[in-house]
């Protein structure tokens, strides 16, 4: 487990969560993770770095500053995620009806922590 | 005035925690600084974001803006934490009364008058209402309009002043329709701003955008949210997560939540950071439902 492991464990932990790491937001490469089988922990973060930049630009052009937190929502799933330091991302993968709120917060503390 | 003014934010900047932005705000707004008023409030609700009146003044101040929607959504939310609040009750029934809702107009009243049975105002709005589609409707309308804050308390009701009459409403649809409805079809017409509908092509449909320096931002950011939706999609489909049916972002500055009212249209409503980015996926689920309604009558 690397330095970020128990980091990303606490976001695991909330019930529905299959998955969390840590991704560089420019490259879309995955830093850390902690994932339950059969999530393809690749394909997240580099999916999850794309959206990310696009998002940044919508909010660029509405003046909505930059991105502190989004939420993906879909029939089957969703993705969190919470801006760090140096350009990261802390991800979450989870259920449709996984409790956000919670989520959004462990992935705060998260980001905090990897400050 | 000026003098109660200056105190008001001396004691605000001495401890910005207080309850003096209360009356601050609503003696700016009673001077017609509207948008001092707009900054004192929104500042106030940013520390005291559960505090009935604090949702009541800025509602007012919205209105004064004929910023209808989002006076209602401050109203609506004031009612959930004080069911009884009077400047609440006023005020939705003003505002459904705006938009042809008698009856919608008439239970706030009533509710009103319930929570101050022995108010003169409330029983002269109540039996406007009860006749209205007669001439006294702008009368009624602005008998219904909401309380002045009773500075500190908040609470009781005075004359109303500032708030449009009937005369100037919004485009009203017929009365079974709502609020909500009438909002978002008078905002995708081009009423209000915070509310734009893309097509497939990335172009804007209806509703219009501005930056908080109030320049147009619409199309580039109707541009770029044909890119998002791409990419939303992309990513569902390639992890398994279904179909993507929504995305909540909390920006630095501004809310914002995009959604699908059709498969070939994309819908993304931006809110100043007071509002909830749970709320806000609530009234873009809404806003959804009547942009589809709408699309369906440009068709």
């Amino acid at each position: 487990m690397s330095a970020y492991g128990p980091v990303l464990e606490g976001i695991t932990r909330v019930p529905g969560v299959r998955g969390a790491m840590l991704v560089s937001v420019k490259d879309g490469l995955m830093v850390s993770d902690h994932l339950v089988e059969g999530v393809k922990g690749a394909a997240v973060a580099a999916l999850a770095a794309s959206l990310a930049q696009r998002v940044s630009r919508v909010l660029a052009a509405a003046g909505a500053g930059a991105p502190a937190f989004w939420h993906l929502h879909a029939s089957d799933g969703a993705i969190l995620a919470v801006a760090a330091p140096e350009d990261l991302l802390v991800v979450a993968i989870t259920a449709p009806d996984v409790n956000a709120g919670l989520v959004r917060l462990e992935l705060l503390r998260a980001a905090e922590a990897v400050a | 005035m000026a003098d109660d003014i200056r105190t008001l934010s001396a004691r605000l900047a001495q401890d910005p925690h207080s309850l003096a932005f209360l009356e601050l705000g609503e003696l700016l707004r009673r001077k017609g600084q509207i948008d001092a008023a707009h900054r004192v409030a929104l500042a106030g609700l940013g520390r005291h974001p559960h505090n009935a009146n604090a949702h009541d003044l800025y509602a007012r101040i919205l209105a004064d803006k004929r910023d209808y929607e989002r006076a209602f959504d401050e109203w609506d939310m004031a009612l959930r934490i004080a069911p009884k609040h009077l400047g609440a009750l006023k005020g939705l029934a003003f505002l459904y009364f705006k938009v042809g809702d008698i009856a919608q107009a008439e239970a706030h009243l009533a509710a009103a008058q319930r929570a101050v049975p022995d108010d003169p105002g409330i029983a002269q709005a109540l039996a406007m209402v009860r006749g209205a589609g007669t001439p006294g409707i702008a009368a009624a309308a602005a008998a219904a309009a909401p309380p002045e804050q009773d500075a500190g308390a908040a609470e009781a009701a005075t004359a109303p002043d500032s708030v449009e009459p009937a005369s100037g409403a919004a485009p009203v649809d017929t009365a079974d329709q709502g609020f909500e409805e009438a909002a978002v079809f008078a905002a995708l017409d081009g009423g209000q701003e915070g509310l734009l509908l893309v097509g497939q092509a990335g172009l804007v449909v209806g509703g219009g955008l501005r930056d908080p320096a109030g320049r147009d931002v619409g199309e580039a950011v109707a541009a770029y949210l044909g890119g998002v939706a791409q990419e939303a999609a992309r990513t569902a489909r390639r992890l398994g997560l279904g179909e993507w049916t929504g995305l909540s972002v909390e920006g630095r500055v501004a809310h914002v939540h995009v959604c699908r009212p059709q498969s070939d249209a994309l819908l993304a409503i931006v809110r100043d950071r007071a509002m909830p980015l749970g709320r806000l996926a609530v009234i873009a689920q809404r806003a959804a439902h009547a942009a589809r309604r709408w699309l369906e009558r440009q068709a």
